[in-house]
Parts: structure tokens; C-alpha cells; sequence
């Protein structure tokens, strides 16, 4: 395959769940802004999306305060922010148009409806633009380009870039949405464990749609191992980093054997998944969540720049 | 004043319907008012949702239009396009002989045959591929040549296009939808099949893999990008022949050889079938600020490592002053009788014929000797005095610029429109590879006038297009 | 005379590149004027390839380097016997004929001044084609002063008309252009010069013209020294101009910027090495 074509499968993709996961952090800000006011440290929920989306910098940039309109607006619909929905839905689609080829009609067909309804969205009535709305708007419109592609794209090399793009994009975003919770939205030690922290994991676990998945995982309160666990190491969160790196694994492993021959990415993956699958929850507590995701945010980088150097990428 | 020329009607001997079109003719009567045109609404959505469109410029941008698909297709019989076929094949290999020569030692023009001038202060001359030695010494491997006819056994060239001609996914896909729309006709008649057009290419570009090439040669298909008005045609083409459809930037040069990147590394390319003009091929060669092109590629080029199909300067042959020398070509070359006629030729940067040109200017069609799809052309008899006088002051400005021919009675092929089949005029254009053999699929790519009377078939002039048939006869 | 010629160029990127890819024109031909005794192109890291010989004669190389390229090194050396022939080509093995060098490229389009002046040394009243050139080399050097730093590389012939100053390359440039004008055959020279008119070590590679002339062939003229050039210079490859002719024309892929250094010397006799 076209080292080209297979470059846009892989950003059409990152695109699309960059897209959700703008959508995603959005709605936590926005539970978290509703609870009662409850003493210093929640008041920067709106600022903490930025640095989840590694936009604090550029958004600082603009000159505007973090409040909830501004940051909205910045997420959604600002064109100067390359990880704005608008800008991702917009790449997601030059991608898809560029891999046409190699993609079937129905995932050209519904991803071009999303952008065009998303234009429609921003001519229309602003009532239909509202935060809630269009963050719903965003997880239907990933979620039907992702079902459309796997319920009718061939499963050849181009199905293994698409996937690898999806789940390296969020294996980086649920690795951000954790360490800013633990680091930015909780500035003093004092707060772990009251009802602030409570209502923050709830928010947190709405916005990867895992509330109910985690009591029927874990019993009682929520508890800092239990949910570092829950999307770090447990394999039935669709959203954990542990899922991720298996869905990675076995997408590399395919093109290995298609190929004849495993690349740098492919090891690097492997490696991965092995050290989620042999860690514990207490020890990567205790050596320090926020040391062990960054880390791991590092390590997903590597990752990305070995698959762009393994298959020619030319890196976007 | 002159006379109404009288056309000649394809379908017509005197007042009998010919063989050839009369069991077509019979099936289109058959079929009824009604079943004709849900017919021909259903061939339209099928181009529709294929895609195949095209684009047009200088209307405020580029938008895309459909062409009009006329279900009435064009007949010739087996006898007609037999010498049709020897004709078109010869001029080809002349004028690949023409280009061999004329990047060697030029002996056309030192024997006085063709004008030094003409041919080596052509801009279309390209000094950077003087002394190559391509595979085989071709240098126009697809040749589409515009024929027209004004008489049961009178054809006439009108132009040839030794560069990149377009048209040929129009002629598989209007033969698919035929085939489609009247199942029964070709069960019946004998038509000649052109869907091994797709492996004829492709066996040609394998035969002119260059001397280094080592084992089964890798062919691609090169193109500007999906915003060029005949992408869908090359993403069609590599599609029919199984081989890749690249850009520029998915290319590059190693060493002695052109790579492609791929997910499995970089894999040798050997020919290239270019959709890009010669200007854009290489930034190191042509124009440096090419962004569509490969840097290096040339080098590869001259030095043997890849072949490009057609070599960069093939447009000095399609050239349309050079035109009125390929029967010349035919002579010296091959020392045969051209088996096709050339539309007689005026150019207008010679004294005489620039007389001659501007007395007649009503009654001549006049050419830029570089245009191409019906722009910056005068149609004599179809144009206003203003219009004439408006082109007259163009010609004096650079009448070396100009070539005029006489107003051809172009045949007219039965056609629908509104008011059901009516006479409208055609030409064709068959597409010929030149390779180890010269091959020509029956069949091209015929576009007809939808305007009553007008004699501009181009797309970009509201031409539209037919399936074209070669019958037993 | 025998000239040794050590010519390095470095070409260093500001953040690592890609790709490069080079065409090289720096080799010289075998000519009555000049007896090449050793020539060697190297560059560390790279792959010269693709060789072939163009239709003007000159050997053409293919430089191509990749993956994470932070720089490259271009080193020429030779040793050459020169010969006067008082500019006369003679030898060279070429094909493309002298009417392809009447066509403009954009950097000899002619201007109203650049017909002006063709005009006006062809009103002069010439013996031939051969003092016509002598006289429109010489119009050249008297409309533009040769004053280094006047342009930057790549001006139009027309606008250094304009500007009345430039360095070799320019007048190189107008020359072509009017010489053209004039129905001669003309074309862009490059090369080495082992010192200038004045006797001076002359720095940086030099460019000069060759114009057609029935009978005798190509001529060289070269207008920023008012001479022919002679056993002094030594001569690299030649184009329709600046561009076509260049001895390294190349193109990176990469973000930031490039800087060129380069230093070149051109000794009399062999080279101690």
C-alpha cells in the first residue's frame, strides 16, 4: 500500500477520535462546573481540558481568560486551534477524501455528511450550538464513521493504519484525561477523598461513558487505585490504556505478518502491552501516577514517530 | 456567397438506412417513447454515481459538469475501421519515428523536408531529452489522433495528440453503460469489444521497462492530484490495470532509481505512465517551482533508471504547425503513402498563406498553433463580422501563432434530442499504443456537437459523447 | 597552463532535512581548450549516481541523501592543462543544435532597454557574425558596471539592464539576451577562472556566455572581464541560463531554513596533495 494512503487512513482517524475526546473533556468540564461550589481548586476545571488537549500554551496565546464560554469556543469552533472539533472534523475529511481509493463509499459518504452538517450547525440558529448539543452531535457523528468503517471496509493493511491511528490517539487521550485530574484538578494532597474528588471521578468516569461499567467492575467509593486500574489496567474498558495497546499489538502484529517481517512500531507495542499486562495497580501508585503517565504519554510519541518511520510516513 | 454544404449522414446510403445502423435503429424504435427515456435517465444516474465527471475553468473557478451521454452510438463497419486502423497505426509509428529523429540527428530536416526553425524553435522542443535513448526508441507511447469525415471513404486527421490524451475512460464507460442499457443488441450484433484496452496498457508500459529494469517491471500512474479535471480517469485507468496511482511527493530518487514509498518500504518503480505536463515532471529539469513533480526524476530518466511514457518533449510532433508535415513524415520514414488525409493547412507566419488566411477568413476555422480544447479558435462560417474582424487584429499581431484550415463538412451521426434522433455533428478519437507492436482497440472515443449545426464537439464547449461500434460488415 | 582546482561547497540546514536531492553539473568536458588529467566529485553520505551525458555535452550527476540530513559536502578537485584558443569551443562531443538556444527563458526575456540596445549595436554596422558578438559583449560591459552585491542571484536580464550594475552572472544574462535578440545562438557558461583581467585571484566560480557564430561555432565572450576567455579558464557546463546551467540545482524536503559555505581555490600547477 501507498505509504501516502496509508498516512491518511492513520490521520483520518486520530482526527476522529480527537474529535471525541475534545467532545469528551468538554462534557467533564461542563459536569464539573454545575456542582456546588466546594472550596479552591475546582473552579480551573475549564483551564484543566486545555491542558488535557496540550492546548493550555496556545490558548494562552489568544490572550483569553479559561472561562467556560472562551474555552467552548476555543474547543469547538476556534479555526486558529488545530485540535478544535471543527479543525479535526475538517482533517478527518481531507484524510478520508485523500484515501478514497481505499475506502469504501459508505464511510466517504458518512463522514462527509457529518462536516457538511457540521457547517450547517454553524449557519444555523447558535440555540442548536450549544455545548451539550454539540458535544453529543460530535460522539454520534465519530461513532457512525467508525461503524460504518467496520462494518464495510475490507479488512486489509488500510483497515490495520485506520484502527492504529484510533486507538494510539486514545491511548494519548485517556492518558491526559488521568493525569489531569489527579494533577491539575487536585492541587493539595488535603482534598483526595472529599466530596470534590468524589463528583471529579464521577465526571470523569461519565466522560469515557464508564460510570456504570465501573460499579459493576468495582464495589464502593470510588478510590484513586480503583479507577487508575479501571482505565490504566483493566481490559474490559473499551477506553483503558491496557485496551488500547492490545488493540495496537494486534494491529501491528497483523501487518508483521503480512509484511513478513516485524517493524520497530511492532516491537515497540509489544513492549508496551507487556509492561501494562505485568504492572499492578499499587506500584504504579505508589511510584507516582502522574511520573507513570507521563511516561507513558512519552512512550505513545515514540510510538507514533517508529510507525511514521516504519512505513514511510511523512509525518503530519 | 457560398453554397449550404451538404453533410454526410453516417446512417445514410442515399435515402436507405445502411446496414450497419439498421438493426440499432430498429431496437431504439422498438423500444418506445416511454422505455427510451427512463433509459436514458437511468444512464444518466449511472455516470452520475460512477463519478465521472469533469471540470471546467474560466467560469469563476472550476466546478464539475457531467457530459451529455447520447444512448444512439456511433457505427462504423469492420471494412471502414480496418483502414481506419492501418492509418491511424502508421501515422503513429511515423511520428514516433519523427521524435526519435528529431532528438538525434535530425535527418528530416537536414534533408530539407521540414524547416530547422520549426521544429528546434518549437517550444515544445525539449532540449533536456536530446541524444536519450528511450526503451524501444518510443517517445509517444498512447497517441490519440482526431479523425473527422466528410464522405463514405474520406477521413481526414485533424489533429494529433502525442502527449497525454484524455477521453479513453469515456470510452470503457460508455461501453459498459451500452451494454448495460441494451443487452440484447450485443448479444445479436457483433460488436467489437474494447475492454482489453485497461491490458493492452498495461502490456505496453511493461514492454518499454528500461534495459535495467530487473524481473516483472513495476508501472504507476502519475497524477497532478484529485483537483485535475481528468483525475477520475486516472484513478480508472490505474484501477482497470491493478497498479498504484501516485503523486509527486509519493516518489522519489534513490541513488539510480525512482522509489515509491510504501508501508513496506520503498519499492523500485520502472515506468511511469505521467498525467502531468512536461513542465511540472522534475524541478531540477523543468519549472523549479513544481510541487507536483519528483526532484531528480529526469536524471533517472536520461541516465536509464525509469521510463517515463510519453517521454517529456513528444508534444513537438502534435505540434500544429508541424502537423502538415506528418504525411511527409509517413514518406520519409516508413517510404509508404500516408493511408489517412490531412485537413489542408495555412500557416499563417508564411507570407502567402497569411494572404490567403485573411481574404478567407469567413469561411476558414483558424487555430493557435500551441490551444487545445476549442479556446482561442475563429469557426469562420459560424462567427460575426465583429467576431472575425476582433480575430483578424489577434493574427497580425503574431500570425506565426496561427494555422487556418477549410470549414470541413463534418459527417453527422444520428443523435437524440428532444424532438427524438436528429443529425448531429461527430469526430473520433481511437487511442493507439505504440510498444513492442502497435496496437489499436476498435473502438475510441467518439464526441458529437449537441447543438444543432454547431461543429464544436469539445466537452468544454457543451460536446457531448456516444459508445462507438465496429460491426461485421 | 596547468590549473589544480579544490572546490568545496557545504550546504548546512537549519533543522535536519528528509531528503536531498541534487543535479550536479561539474564536470568538466575534454576539449582542445582544455585536457582534463584527474577530476574527482565526493561528497560523505551521499549517493552520486544516475551519471549520463546531456545534449550540450556535459556529464550530469545525481546526488541523493536521506533520511535526517543536517548537511551536505560537495568536494571537487582536478587538474586541468589549459590551452587559448582564443574562445573558440572546439571538441565538444554535443547534440542539441544551435537554433534550440534562440528561445527565451524568463531570466533572458527580452525588455523594451534589452530591444533597445540589441537594436542599437546592430545599427553599428558589423563585418559578420563574429565582431557583431565582439560588439554586443562589449555593449554589455559598458551598460552594466560590475559592482559585486548590486543583485542577488537569479535577476532577470532585463532588470539588471535596468539597475546598470551586476556581477558575472548578469552580465552573462544581458549578453545572452541580446545576442539572441540578434539572431544569435546564445548560452549560459559556467566555470572556474584561475585569476581575472587584472591578474587578481578571482574568489568564487565564474560564469560567462557563449554565443554562435556561423563558421567558427561557439564562441566564448566573457563581458565582466571584456575578454575571450583564454588558458585561464577552465569550462564546466553550460544551459539556456543561469538556471539550466547551474552546477548544482537541488531541492530538500524538510522544514527550516539552508546555508551554503564553500571555498574554492585555483592554483597554478599540480596540487600538493
Amino acid at each position: 500500500m501507498l505509504s501516502r494512503t496509508a498516512e491518511s487512513l492513520y490521520w483520518a482517524s486520530r482526527y476522529i477520535e480527537r474529535a471525541e475526546s475534545a467532545a469528551r473533556l468538554l462534557m467533564v468540564a461542563y459536569r464539573m462546573s454545575l456542582m456546588p461550589t466546594a472550596g479552591d481548586g475546582h473552579e480551573n476545571e475549564w483551564a484543566s481540558i486545555l491542558a488535557a488537549a496540550g492546548v493550555s500554551q496556545a490558548f494562552a496565546a489568544t490572550g483569553q481568560q479559561p472561562t467556560a464560554e472562551a474555552v467552548t469556543q476555543y474547543m469547538i469552533f476556534d479555526e486558529s486551534n488545530p485540535s478544535s472539533i471543527r479543525n479535526c472534523i475538517a482533517a478527518a475529511r481531507e484524510n478520508v477524501r485523500a484515501a478514497r481509493p481505499s475506502l469504501t463509499s459508505d464511510v466517504w459518504e458518512t463522514l462527509n455528511s457529518a462536516y457538511l452538517q457540521f457547517l450547517d450547525l454553524l449557519q444555523g440558529p447558535p440555540a442548536r450550538r450549544d455545548l451539550f448539543s454539540m458535544c453529543e452531535w460530535t460522539k454520534a457523528s465519530a461513532a457512525a464513521v467508525r461503524g460504518s468503517f467496520e462494518t464495510t471496509q475490507l479488512q486489509d493493511e488500510g483497515y490495520d493504519f485506520f484502527n492504529l491511528g484510533c486507538f494510539i490517539e486514545r491511548a494519548d487521550n485517556t492518558a491526559r484525561l488521568l493525569d489531569v485530574k489527579y494533577y491539575v484538578l487536585l492541587p493539595t494532597i488535603d482534598m483526595v477523598g472529599g466530596g470534590v474528588d468524589q463528583y471529579q471521578w464521577a465526571a470523569l468516569l461519565r466522560a469515557v461513558s464508564a460510570r456504570r461499567a465501573f460499579h459493576w467492575a468495582y464495589k464502593g467509593d470510588y478510590s484513586p487505585e480503583k479507577i487508575a486500574h479501571f482505565l490504566i489496567l483493566n481490559p474490559i474498558c473499551p477506553r483503558s490504556l491496557i485496551h488500547c495497546c492490545e488493540r495496537i499489538d494486534h494491529h501491528l502484529s497483523r501487518l508483521g505478518r503480512a509484511y513478513g517481517q516485524r517493524s520497530l512500531a511492532g516491537r515497540l507495542a509489544a513492549g508496551m502491552y507487556g509492561d501494562l499486562a505485568e504492572n499492578d495497580v499499587r506500584r504504579i501508585v505508589e511510584d507516582g501516577l502522574h511520573e507513570f503517565l507521563s511516561d507513558f504519554i512519552a512512550q505513545t510519541r515514540k510510538l507514533d514517530e517508529a510507525v511514521n518511520r516504519s512505513y514511510m510516513f511523512w509525518g503530519q | 456567397m457560398s453554397t449550404k454544404p451538404v453533410f454526410f449522414n453516417e446512417m445514410y446510403d442515399g435515402d436507405a438506412i445502411r446496414p450497419a445502423y439498421a438493426k440499432v435503429t430498429k431496437w431504439f424504435d422498438d423500444l418506445g417513447a416511454e422505455t427510451l427515456a427512463l433509459k436514458k435517465a437511468e444512464a444518466e444516474a449511472l455516470f452520475r454515481r460512477i463519478g465521472i465527471t469533469f471540470a471546467v475553468y474560466g467560469e469563476g473557478g472550476s466546478t464539475e459538469r457531467l457530459i451529455p451521454f447520447d444512448l444512439m452510438p456511433r457505427v462504423f463497419t469492420r471494412s471502414e475501421w480496418d483502414r481506419l486502423e492501418r492509418g491511424v497505426k502508421q501515422r503513429s509509428r511515423a511520428l514516433n519515428a519523427f521524435l526519435w529523429d528529431v532528438y538525434h540527428r535530425g535527418e528530416i530536416v537536414r534533408s530539407g523536408r521540414i524547416p530547422a526553425e520549426l521544429v528546434y524553435r518549437n517550444e515544445a522542443y525539449e532540449p533536456a531529452v536530446v541524444g536519450i535513448n528511450p526503451a524501444l526508441n518510443i517517445y509517444s507511447h498512447i497517441v490519440g489522433t482526431d479523425l473527422v469525415r466528410t464522405g463514405p471513404d474520406e477521413f481526414y486527421v485533424l489533429e494529433d495528440n502525442c502527449r497525454t490524451p484524455s477521453g479513453v475512460s469515456y470510452m470503457l464507460e460508455n461501453r459498459e453503460i451500452m451494454m448495460r442499457m441494451c443487452p440484447e443488441l450485443f448479444r445479436s450484433a457483433r460488436i467489437a469489444p474494447v475492454d482489453s484496452y485497461p491490458d493492452l496498457l498495461r502490456r505496453t508500459l511493461h514492454e518499454v521497462a528500461p534495459a535495467k529494469c530487473e524481473g516483472e517491471p513495476t508501472a504507476v500512474i502519475l497524477t497532478p492530484g484529485a483537483f485535475n479535471s481528468a483525475y477520475y480517469e486516472h484513478s480508472f485507468l490505474a484501477d482497470q490495470m491493478g497498479i498504484d496511482l501516485v503523486e509527486g511527493r509519493d516518489l522519489f530518487v534513490d541513488g539510480d532509481f525512482v522509489h515509491m514509498r510504501t508501508t513496506r518500504g520503498p519499492q523500485r518503480v520502472d515506468v511511469i505512465y505521467r498525467r502531468i505536463d512536461d513542465a511540472f515532471l522534475d524541478p531540477l529539469c523543468f519549472r523549479p517551482d513544481s510541487m507536483l513533480g519528483v526532484p531528480g526524476l529526469m536524471n533517472v530518466y536520461r541516465s536509464g533508471g525509469v521510463q517515463i511514457c510519453s517521454a517529456p518533449g513528444a508534444g513537438v510532433a502534435d505540434d500544429k504547425a508541424i502537423y502538415t508535415y506528418v504525411p511527409d513524415m509517413v514518406r520519409f520514414y516508413l517510404g509508404e503513402e500516408p493511408i489517412l488525409k490531412n485537413v489542408p493547412t495555412w500557416r499563417c507566419g508564411e507570407a502567402d498563406s497569411f494572404k490567403y488566411v485573411m481574404d478567407h477568413l469567413p469561411e476558414l476555422v483558424v487555430k493557435e498553433v500551441h490551444g487545445s480544447g476549442g479556446y482561442g479558435m475563429l469557426v469562420g462560417p459560424a462567427s460575426t463580422k465583429a467576431q472575425i474582424a476582433e480575430f483578424a487584429e489577434l493574427i497580425k499581431k503574431n500570425p506565426s501563432n496561427y494555422i487556418a484550415q477549410p470549414t470541413l463538412a463534418l459527417s453527422t451521426s444520428p443523435t437524440f434530442v428532444d424532438s427524438g434522433l436528429a443529425p448531429r455533428h461527430v469526430d473520433l478519437r481511437p487511442f493507439c499504443l505504440v510498444g513492442k507492436e502497435v496496437r489499436l482497440t476498435p473502438g475510441g472515443l467518439t464526441r458529437v456537437a449537441m447543438k444543432e449545426g454547431s461543429l464544436v464537439v469539445n466537452s468544454s464547449q457543451g460536446g457531448g459523447v456516444k459508445d462507438t461500434w465496429i460491426v461485421a460488415d | 597552463m596547468r590549473l589544480t582546482i579544490d572546490h568545496t561547497t557545504r550546504y548546512l540546514y537549519e533543522q535536519p532535512q528528509r531528503r536531498i536531492t541534487q543535479s550536479l553539473r561539474l564536470t568538466p568536458a575534454q576539449l582542445k581548450s582544455q585536457k582534463i588529467l584527474s577530476w574527482d566529485i565526493s561528497s560523505d553520505g551521499a549517493q552520486i549516481g544516475a551519471r549520463f551525458v546531456d545534449g550540450a555535452g556535459d556529464v550530469v550527476l545525481l546526488l541523493t541523501k536521506g533520511t535526517n540530513v543536517e548537511s551536505v559536502e560537495i568536494r571537487v578537485q582536478g587538474v586541468v592543462d589549459t590551452t587559448d584558443t582564443a574562445g573558440v569551443l572546439t571538441g565538444l562531443k554535443e547534440s542539441i543544435p544551435p537554433l534550440a538556444y534562440l528561445r527565451d527563458t524568463p531570466l533572458t526575456a527580452p525588455s523594451e532597454a534589452l530591444r533597445a540596445l540589441a537594436a542599437d549595436v546592430g545599427a553599428g554596422g558589423h563585418d559578420g557574425a563574429l565582431s557583431l558578438a565582439h560588439a554586443l559583449a562589449g555593449a554589455t560591459r559598458d551598460r552594466v558596471d560590475y559592482v559585486i552585491g548590486a543583485t542577488e542571484a537569479g535577476v532577470p536580464a532585463a532588470q539588471v539592464l535596468d539597475l546598470g550594475q551586476g556581477v558575472c552572472q548578469d552580465h552573462a544574462h544581458v549578453l545572452i539576451s541580446i545576442a539572441r535578440l540578434s539572431g544569435l545562438p546564445a548560452r549560459y557558461v559556467t566555470g572556474y577562472l584561475h585569476s581575472d583581467a587584472s591578474g587578481e585571484a578571482h574568489e568564487a566560480s565564474h560564469a560567462w556566455a557563449e554565443l554562435f557564430v556561423e563558421g567558427l561555432g561557439w564562441v566564448g565572450f566573457d563581458p565582466a572581464n571584456r575578454c575571450c576567455p583564454d588558458d585561464r579558464y577552465v569550462r564546466i557546463g553550460s544551459g539556456l541560463d543561469a538556471l539550466h546551467a547551474a552546477p548544482v540545482r537541488g531541492m530538500s524536503f524538510g522544514a527550516g531554513s539552508e546555508t551554503m559555505e564553500y571555498s574554492l581555490t585555483v592554483s597554478l600547477g599540480q596540487s600538493q596533495q
